[in-house]
This record gives structure tokens, C-alpha cells and sequence, in this order.
């Protein structure tokens, strides 16, 4: 049994590495944005995202406390070390998808840091509570794009649809709760996954509803990314990412 | 040998030269993000509190505190907390005031529901109430953009927070 320490290690790290990843993706569009507002839009979010990687992947380091700093997390890791969500390492896609995937994560992060604030953990509190006003910007932007393409042309429509559609699958995961979880839930410390379940899935519901789209029907849930079994677009994302960090150990601006 | 002592209250006052980098026409802490000096051995520990998680802006900041004081002497340390969670209330009146003239809406209120755009935001170029949101979104993480209809000039807006 890990002691309290690595397990809030691990929680720190997981929620740095998912504000991590959804980031650099969400930075992916900068220059390419459907119009210059939007673009000014996705990068102000993956620039929230960023800082809130950096206070979760400092915090984790002071947890760890052998000397590796937020930098050392975030760039020297191999794909197998990063436990982010499988749904915020799904590539860019076309706007559409990009919406989607927007849209169930930050309704979860909403969910899941309203609970967070409550934590018995000072720092995660603290942050939770920065973090929570941010999301609700992000949960309004893609709520809103996603009833205007779904209840906009036929196309937009159509694609969006098939957005959502295509990466419910990478939902289910996010609601586990594997032993980490269930022992900082227990002492007061952690958020209970499973409880924000039927919660998101109202809102997306009512979002969806709103959008004249679909909610799609229950199916196979892929899973893994808690244990460091990712989808095949992380590796070449980080490949990207690492890159400088990799070739010039330590470079500095 | 001549020494000067320095006490929190003048460490403070030094402190409340320091702009904005993104807004230079207010002080940091007019915009309440300077929370607090802690006197220590050798020194000072200044506490700082961000606007935004991501905000580019805190880097600067920490960088211009350093210089200044090392310039009186004081060897100072930069710590950032995140609770309080900092919020646009922080704000002094005369700040926002000075935002406005230097072009920049300042927030109405606190704690607005984002789901919304915020309607009636007035115009700092004519007073107009007649104005449109553009984007929730703007050149920083604290502005959104916005339109005059009757001066027509776009402006941007500090949105509560």
C-alpha cells in the first residue's frame, strides 16, 4: 500500500497530465483556427491549461521530493509514465471533433473540481478552486459551438453528430475509480469519479438536446490511460513535444 | 555605518510601484495581486497571487519584485499562492478607472454567470451601452472582446472573475 504521500503524488500528476496534454493539443491550433477570435479562443484555453499543469506538476514534484522539477515531469517522461485520460490525447481532428472533445472534458472538469474544492488537501483545494472559474469559461465556449454546428447547416450538423459519436467511447473512463482513487476518496482527500457520472451525462445530455444532436447509445468504453496504456496518437504527440527537450537536455529561453 | 531598515510597510509601498506588464497603467497592487511581505532572516518573502493559472504575465512580475528591491538592498524571495482565489472584486475603483481611460472596459461585477454573454458592457471610448460581445476570448486570459454599435470601435472588456 502506497503511503499518503505517493498517492497524492500520483493524483497531482494525473491531473497535471491531462491539463498537459489537452493543452499542447488545443495549441495545435494556433494560426490554424476557423478565424482569428476562435484561434485567440483555443489558445487562451490550452494557455489555462498549461498553467494549471505547471502548479499540479510542481506540486507533484514537491510530493516526490527528489529533486525533479515541473520541466522533468513534463518532458522527460516516456509515453507509458503519463496517465492522462485517453479522450485528451485524440488528435485535433476537424473543428467538430476538436468541440467534442471540449465539450465532455470540461463538463467534467467542472464536475470534478466543484468536488475537488472540497478536498481535505489544502494545495488541491486551492487549486480547484483557481481552476474551477477557468473551466466554466471553457464549458461555455464549447457548449456553445456545439449548438451552433449541431443545429446549424446540414453539414455541421452532420459532423458534429459524428464527433460526438466517435469519441464517446473514450468517456466511460474517466468515471473509474482504481485503488489510488478509492483510498484518497476514503480519507476525505480525492474526488469520487464515479458519483459525477449520471451528473455529466445530464449536462451533456441537456447540452446535446439544446444542439438538436443525439445522445450516442451505449456501447464498448476503451480504457487504459490511468495505467499508462495509451491510444497510438500520444506517442507521436509527444515526439513533437519532447522533442527540443530531448535533442538539447536543458535548453533554456 | 549607515543601514537602512527595512520594515514590511516600506517594502509594501515599494512594492506598489510595480505595473502591470500587461496593463501598465495600473500597479500590481491595484489589480490585487500583491497579497503580502513576510519579513525573515536574511530578507523578504513576497507573496503573489495569479489572475490566471497560465497567465505569461507572472514571470515578469516575480523578475521585476527581484529587481527592484535588490536594488534598496533587499534580498527577496517570490512565492505564488493560489488561496484566495484572486478575483476581478480585488480590483481597486481607481484601477478600473484608470483602465477605462487607457481603453480597456473595466469587469461590472463578480461572480457572473459566463453562460451569458455579459450584455451592456459600456464603451471606454464613447459611454455607449450599446455593445456587442465578440468573443469570450481576447489578446489575454482576463479580456474578451468587444464591439461599440454606435462609436463602432472594438474595445476589450476585463471580465469578472
Amino acid at each position: 500500500m502506497a503511503n499518503i504521500h505517493e498517492l497524492k503524488y500520483t493524483y497531482s500528476l494525473r491531473m497535471a497530465d491531462n491539463a498537459w496534454i489537452l493543452s499542447h493539443r488545443l495549441s495545435e491550433w494556433c494560426s490554424n483556427g476557423p478565424f482569428l477570435e476562435e484561434d485567440l479562443a483555443l489558445t487562451n484555453i490550452a494557455l489555462d491549461l498549461i498553467g494549471r499543469a505547471q502548479a499540479f506538476y510542481n506540486y507533484a514534484a514537491e510530493l516526490e521530493g527528489k529533486g525533479r522539477t515541473a520541466d522533468d515531469l513534463a518532458y522527460r517522461r516516456n509515453e507509458r509514465q503519463y496517465y492522462n485520460n485517453l479522450l485528451v490525447e485524440m488528435p485535433n481532428g476537424n473543428f467538430a471533433d476538436t468541440i467534442a472533445r471540449q465539450l465532455y472534458m470540461s463538463v467534467y472538469e467542472y464536475y470534478f473540481f466543484m468536488s475537488l474544492q472540497n478536498s481535505k488537501d489544502e494545495t488541491f483545494a486551492a487549486l480547484a478552486a483557481k481552476t474551477l472559474k477557468e473551466v466554466k469559461y471553457h464549458m461555455a465556449h464549447a457548449a456553445d459551438w456545439t449548438v451552433r454546428l449541431g443545429d446549424g447547416t446540414e453539414e455541421s450538423h452532420e459532423k458534429m453528430q459524428q464527433a460526438i459519436n466517435n469519441l464517446w467511447m473514450y468517456t466511460g473512463e474517466l468515471f473509474e475509480a482504481d485503488e489510488t482513487d478509492t483510498a484518497l476518496i476514503a480519507q476525505g482527500l480525492g474526488v469520487d469519479n464515479p458519483s459525477l457520472h449520471s451528473l455529466w451525462e445530464t449536462h451533456i445530455k441537456n447540452v446535446l438536446e439544446e444542439a438538436k444532436l443525439s445522445l450516442p447509445a451505449a456501447n464498448y468504453m476503451q480504457t487504459g490511460g490511468r495505467k499508462g496504456v495509451h491510444t497510438e496518437h500520444l506517442g507521436h504527440m509527444l515526439g513533437e513535444m519532447q522533442y527540443l527537450q530531448r535533442a538539447y537536455p536543458d535548453a533554456k529561453w | 555605518m549607515v543601514s537602512t531598515v527595512h520594515t514590511r510597510e516600506n517594502i509594501l509601498e515599494l512594492l506598489s510601484q510595480i505595473a502591470d506588464p500587461e496593463i501598465p497603467v495600473v500597479t500590481i497592487e491595484e489589480i490585487g495581486m500583491l497579497q503580502d511581505v513576510r519579513m525573515t532572516d536574511n530578507g523578504c518573502e513576497v507573496i503573489i497571487t495569479p489572475t490566471y493559472t497560465g497567465c505569461p504575465a507572472m514571470g515578469i512580475i516575480e523578475a521585476d519584485i527581484k529587481a527592484l528591491l535588490d536594488k534598496h538592498g533587499i534580498n527577496a524571495t517570490v512565492k505564488l499562492v493560489y488561496q484566495p482565489a484572486w478575483t476581478t472584486d480585488n480590483i481597486t475603483d481607481a484601477a478600473k478607472e484608470k483602465m477605462k481611460k487607457y481603453g480597456i472596459a473595466p469587469p461590472v461585477h463578480s461572480g457572473c454567470d459566463v453562460a451569458h454573454a455579459e450584455a451592456h458592457i459600456c464603451c471606454p471610448q464613447c459611454g455607449s451601452s450599446h455593445t456587442v460581445q465578440i468573443s469570450r476570448f481576447g489578446s489575454t486570459a482576463c479580456k474578451a472582446l468587444y464591439k461599440c454599435n454606435d462609436c463602432k470601435e472594438p474595445f476589450e472588456y476585463f471580465k469578472c472573475h
